[in-house]
This record gives structure tokens, C-alpha cells and sequence, in this order.
């Protein structure tokens, strides 16, 4: 892994970045540009983001005075805990002024696995990021090794797969299976501040839902006689 | 003591809605709704309705500071809907606010929906004093609650609900079997405008006199619904065309009938002179016009707040929220959630006990346009 301590951290004096994610659990987290964690909070438990996500928020924020950027987990991940941090990160960067960073939640994981194979180095084979999507599927993002800017690879957006055909498919990309049930917020803001460095997006402004509204169209009235 | 300046987080249905107030003086009440993205579905669906609010959450924050003429850092508090309603609308909602008030730093208050209609009251400036106790009764597409009100910050009583189906989902589910458009309410008013409301007598839900031990002021409206359902079954079966014009105003009478005779019926048996009407279905023509005139024959004062001010808006929720920082109510803790079923005698959420309540800023701030 390239030294990025610093390259970006040199232009930009002071630089925190908060990340946000209730993809899975819920978590948040600040670091500095450089990468060192200065708060890392989380929730493992997969409901209840509405009522964690203020404390969480509260106790990482508490040790950085001014943050100067929020990074969101964009999913994909169950919409209705999702959508918790989101509002909670938009806002919050609203009241503070300062600009949001959209993330893809697998972009964060591929990256915690891409970091911890390069501490013990491990050459990191193709592989694929697979979260439960409920409704008996998978959401999955394919990626293959990291680039100069330090990020992952993205090779396939997010996009959700039948429970019982993802092997199948991730086999026809020759992509190895990590599963995983939580996302680092951590790893949210370190993508962020890589792509802040490197001049790139990751993510549109918008969640990562991968499904329309679940609803049924409005269909004649029943006969009640 | 200064008037606090409050923003409301309202997001409970179908409306986002972003109030600002000072004390109860209303400063904006700002309103998007995703009421067309539901027509095509007859009603509100409850995944189309959060995606819509986490979209207009930001600007519509935008859009009522800029009203106001206030910057975020000018709030004293930051107000939020806990329940009850939809839980992942109103989630959505709790998220932004927990956000803001972290972000800001400001005292936060989860506050009750329905006591939030009741708080719309004190927003219009022209209404005088609300005297207490009063009846209370809130029509919408989300609810229909029969409450007695001894005081907005700390009792409010809930006489009745509806037992199925609110009064506006009714005008909904009717419209669609006189194959109306959604919303109902407006579409069944203008079809009853020629019609007659006495030319089918559809039942008055549990309004027998069986009905009075136990559901005395609760509703029922999806027996109503089945009659009008059956009634035009019978009558396309026969082979007559159905006269939409008196099937709307017949059933919009019964619904009418039922809320008037129910809410009059608690003044009543409270003793109470004093009736306040919100909700959205108040824009229902129908249904003030025979509440004011039984109201009038029985010696009741009816109240109306404005209908921006009836329908679900942030304001009322900021308005609740001034009114509890008056009362010296200590800010809610940040470990609440939405509870869709919150009941009304909850009026704040989670109020904390080690905090402190919200010290106002001393006469003629000079610091309005600075961000703190
Ligand atoms: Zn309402």
C-alpha cells in the first residue's frame, strides 16, 4: 500500500471528516485527512438506528470541534435504517456548512479488506462484497485490488442477486465471497478522504436502493357482495 | 423570558413538513408533499412516502430559513415528530433532527403528532387565547381522534379513535369505488355538490345505542365504506347506472354526521363549550359548515385554525415545542425513536431528567444572520 499519510493532508491544514453509515448496524466515526481514527462508534445491533444514531453522532463528534466533511454510506443495505443516516448526515453537515461525501458502503468494506490484506501481506484475490438485501436476496459489488488513489477497484456496481444463484454468478466473475454484517465508518471517511485527495466521486448523492418502492399498483375494488 | 425560535421536523405521512417559530409567532411553514407520487396508488405508500421525505427534507430546511429570515445558528431548539404515524417516515424525520441538534448543539424535543394539531391552534394570531379545558377533534387520512384537552403541555386526554379506518382514508377507499381520483376528499366533494345527502341512509358507525358503553366516542368507518361498496354492487347488478352525485353526498353525510354527532356529544358530557377541529379533512366544506352549525344550536365555540395550519405541518410541531420550553420542559433525550402508535397522553418523548431546560437569549439579539 502507497504512503498516503500526509499527500493530501499537507494541502488541506486540519482536515476531519466524519463518517456516517447505517447500511447494516449503525456507525460513526471521524478521522483525520491522513487516516488516523479519532472516533470510531458503532452499533452492532441491525435495528434501532433512529435511536442510536444521535448519541453515536454526539460521541464521535465531541472530540473534533470542526469537522470539514461528512462522508455517507450510501448503501445498498435495508432501506429504512439506510435512510436513518442519511437524513442524520445531510442535516448534520447542513448545520455544520460543510459539504457531504457520498460513499458506496461495499466501497468501504472492499477497502477494510484490501488494508488489512496488505498489513499482513496478503495478496487480496478478486472478490465480491455480499450483504443480505432481505426478500431472500443478496446485494453484491465486485472489486479487484486497489488503486493509485488507494481506493478499491469497483469491476461491478452494487446489485442484487437470488440468495441461491450468487455463487453462480460471483463463479462466472471469478470473484471470491466475503460476506459481511457490519460496515466500518471508519473505512466510509478513509474512502472519502482518498477520493477528496484524488479528485474523484464515488457515489451519486443518492441511496443505493437497487429496488423500486415495493408496492402494489392501485388494483379495482374488491367485491364485498 | 424570550420567545424561543424553534424549528419543526415533521414527517409522520405524506407531508414533509419544516416549520420555524418564535414562541407562537409563526415565521414559516413550509410544506412538500409527495401526494401525487401516491395516486397512482389509491393511497399513501408508506416506502414511497420516506424515499420522498429523506429528498425534501434539505431543501425544504433551505426554503423555510430562507422564509423566516433566520440562519440555523439563530435556533434556540430543534423539534421533531416521534410518532405516532408511519415508522419509516417518521424515522427519517428523527434522523434530521437528531442531526441538526447534535450539528447545532441545541436542545432537542420529541413531541406527539396529534398534540401537535391541537398546537396549530396558538399559530394563528388572530384567534385569541385558546381557553381550556377543550374537545378536540382530528380528521385525517392517518387518524381520527376524539381528545379532551385540560392543558396542551401536560394533559390531553383521548376520549375515542378510530377503530379502523380514518375518516380521509374512508374518502379515499369511497372515491375509488366511485371511480374517483386519490385524493378522495376533494373529488367527493365536488361530485356531492349536486347530490343529495339524504337519498341513501348509509350507517352511522358505532353509533347504537349497544355502542355507547364501550365505544361511545370511538369510530368506525370501513362498515360505512362495505354499505356504499355494497350499494353500488346492487345497484350495477340491477343494471341502473349508479347516481355518483347522491352516493357522495349521502356517504360524505354520514361520515359528516357521525364526527359532529361524537365530538358535540363529549362537549356535552364534559361540560365542556369549547370545540377545536383539525386535521386535514377539516378542508372538508361539508363537514366545518355542520360542525359550526350544530356546534352554534348547542351553545359550543368551535375554533379552526387556518387549513396550511390543519393539515400535517412542521410549524405545529415547532409551536409545541415553544410552548413546552415556556412551560420549563427540559429537552428529550437523543435515545428516542418513532413510535408509530405513540399514544396522545405522551405529549413529549423522552424528556431528559439531567438536563437543563433550553436559557434563552437575553431581549434583541444582535447576532440574527450569524451562524454560531
Ligand atoms: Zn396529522
Amino acid at each position: 500500500m502507497p504512503p498516503r499519510g500526509g499527500v493530501g493532508g499537507a494541502g488541506y491544514p486540519g482536515t476531519v471528516i466524519i463518517g456516517i453509515d447505517t447500511s447494516l448496524g449503525t456507525a460513526v466515526a471521524a478521522i483525520a485527512r491522513d487516516g488516523e481514527v479519532l472516533a470510531d462508534e458503532q452499533s452492532a445491533n441491525p435495528l434501532g438506528h433512529a435511536e442510536v444514531i444521535g448519541d453515536l453522532l454526539r460521541r464521535a463528534t465531541a472530540v473534533v470541534p470542526a469537522p470539514t466533511h461528512v462522508a455517507i454510506g450510501m448503501g445498498p443495505g435495508p432501506f429504512t435504517g439506510l435512510r436513518v443516516g442519511i437524513a442524520a448526515a445531510r442535516v448534520y453537515a447542513l448545520g455544520r456548512g460543510v459539504p457531504v461525501v457520498p460513499v458506496p458502503s461495499h466501497d468501504a468494506v472492499a477497502l477494510g479488506v484490501l488494508l488489512a490484506d496488505a498489513l499482513t501481506g496478503v495478496d487480496t484475490p478478486r472478490f465480491a462484497v455480499v450483504t443480505d438485501a432481505r426478500r431472500r436476496e443478496f446485494a453484491y459489488s465486485v472489486y479487484d485490488g486497489i488503486d493509485d488513489d488507494g481506493l478499491p477497484v469497483r469491476i461491478t456496481d452494487a446489485a442484487l442477486s437470488p440468495r441461491d444463484d450468487l455463487d453462480e454468478r460471483l463463479a462466472d466473475l471469478g470473484a471470491v465471497r466475503i460476506e459481511t454484517t457490519r460496515v466500518s465508518a471508519a473505512m466510509i471517511a478513509l474512502a472519502a478522504a482518498r477520493a477528496l485527495d484524488a479528485g474523484r466521486t464515488l457515489a451519486d448523492g443518492e441511496p443505493l436502493y437497487l429496488r423500486s418502492p415495493d408496492v402494489v399498483a392501485a388494483h379495482a375494488p374488491k367485491r364485498v357482495s | 423570558m424570550n420567545a424561543p425560535l424553534v424549528l419543526g421536523i415533521e414527517t409522520s405521512c405524506d407531508e414533509t413538513g419544516i416549520g420555524i417559530v418564535r414562541g407562537r409567532q409563526l415565521l414559516s411553514n413550509t410544506i412538500a408533499s409527495s401526494m401525487d407520487e401516491h395516486a397512482r396508488y389509491g393511497g399513501v405508500v408508506p416506502e414511497v412516502a420516506a424515499r420522498a421525505h429523506l429528498e425534501a427534507l434539505q431543501p425544504s430546511i433551505d426554503a423555510a430559513l430562507a422564509e423566516a429570515g433566520v440562519t440555523l445558528g439563530d435556533l434556540d431548539a430543534v423539534a421533531v415528530t416521534s410518532g405516532p404515524g408511519l415508522a419509516g417516515a417518521l424515522m427519517v424525520g428523527v434522523g434530521a433532527a437528531k442531526g441538526l441538534a447534535v450539528a447545532l448543539d441545541k436542545p432537542l424535543y420529541a413531541v406527539n403528532h396529534l398534540v401537535g394539531h391541537i398546537a396549530a391552534d396558538i399559530l394563528d394570531a388572530d384567534a385569541g387565547e385558546l381557553e381550556y379545558p377543550t374537545v378536540a377533534l382530528l380528521v385525517s387520512g392517518g387518524h381520527t381522534s376524539l381528545l379532551l384537552v385540560r392543558d396542551l403541555t401536560s394533559d390531553v386526554e383521548q376520549l375515542g379513535e378510530t377503530m379502523d379506518d380514518a375518516a380521509g382514508e374512508a374518502f379515499d377507499k369511497v372515491a375509488r369505488l366511485l371511480k374517483l381520483p386519490y385524493p378522495g376528499g376533494p373529488e367527493i366533494d365536488r361530485a356531492a355538490a349536486t347530490g343529495d345527502p339524504t337519498a341513501i341512509r348509509f350507517p352511522r358507525g358505532l353509533s347504537r345505542a349497544s355502542d355507547m358503553a364501550s365505544h361511545r366516542y370511538d369510530f368506525s368507518f370501513s362498515g360505512l365504506k362495505t354499505a356504499v361498496a355494497r350499494w353500488v354492487e346492487q345497484h350495477e347488478a340491477a343494471g341502473r347506472p349508479v347516481p355518483v352525485a347522491d352516493v357522495a353526498a349521502s356517504f360524505r353525510e354520514a361520515v359528516v354526521d357521525v364526527l359532529v354527532t361524537k365530538a358535540l356529544d363529549a362537549c356535552a358530557r364534559h361540560g365542556v363549550p369549547r370545540l377545536l377541529l383539525g386535521g386535514g379533512v377539516i378542508a372538508n366544506k361539508r363537514l366545518r359548515d355542520v360542525a359550526l352549525e350544530r356546534a352554534g344550536a348547542a351553545g359550543v365555540a368551535v375554533r379552526i385554525p387556518p387549513l396550511r395550519l390543519c393539515t400535517d405541518n412542521g410549524a405545529m410541531i415547532a409551536a409545541l415545542a415553544a410552548e413546552l420550553i415556556a412551560s420549563g420542559r427540559r429537552p428529550s433525550t437523543l435515545a428516542f425513536g418513532a413510535d408509530s402508535t405513540l399514544p396522545v397522553t405522551e405529549i413529549q418523548v423522552a424528556e431528559d431528567p439531567d438536563a437543563e431546560p433550553p436559557i434563552l437569549r437575553a431581549e434583541s439579539s444582535p447576532r440574527a444572520g450569524a451562524a454560531s
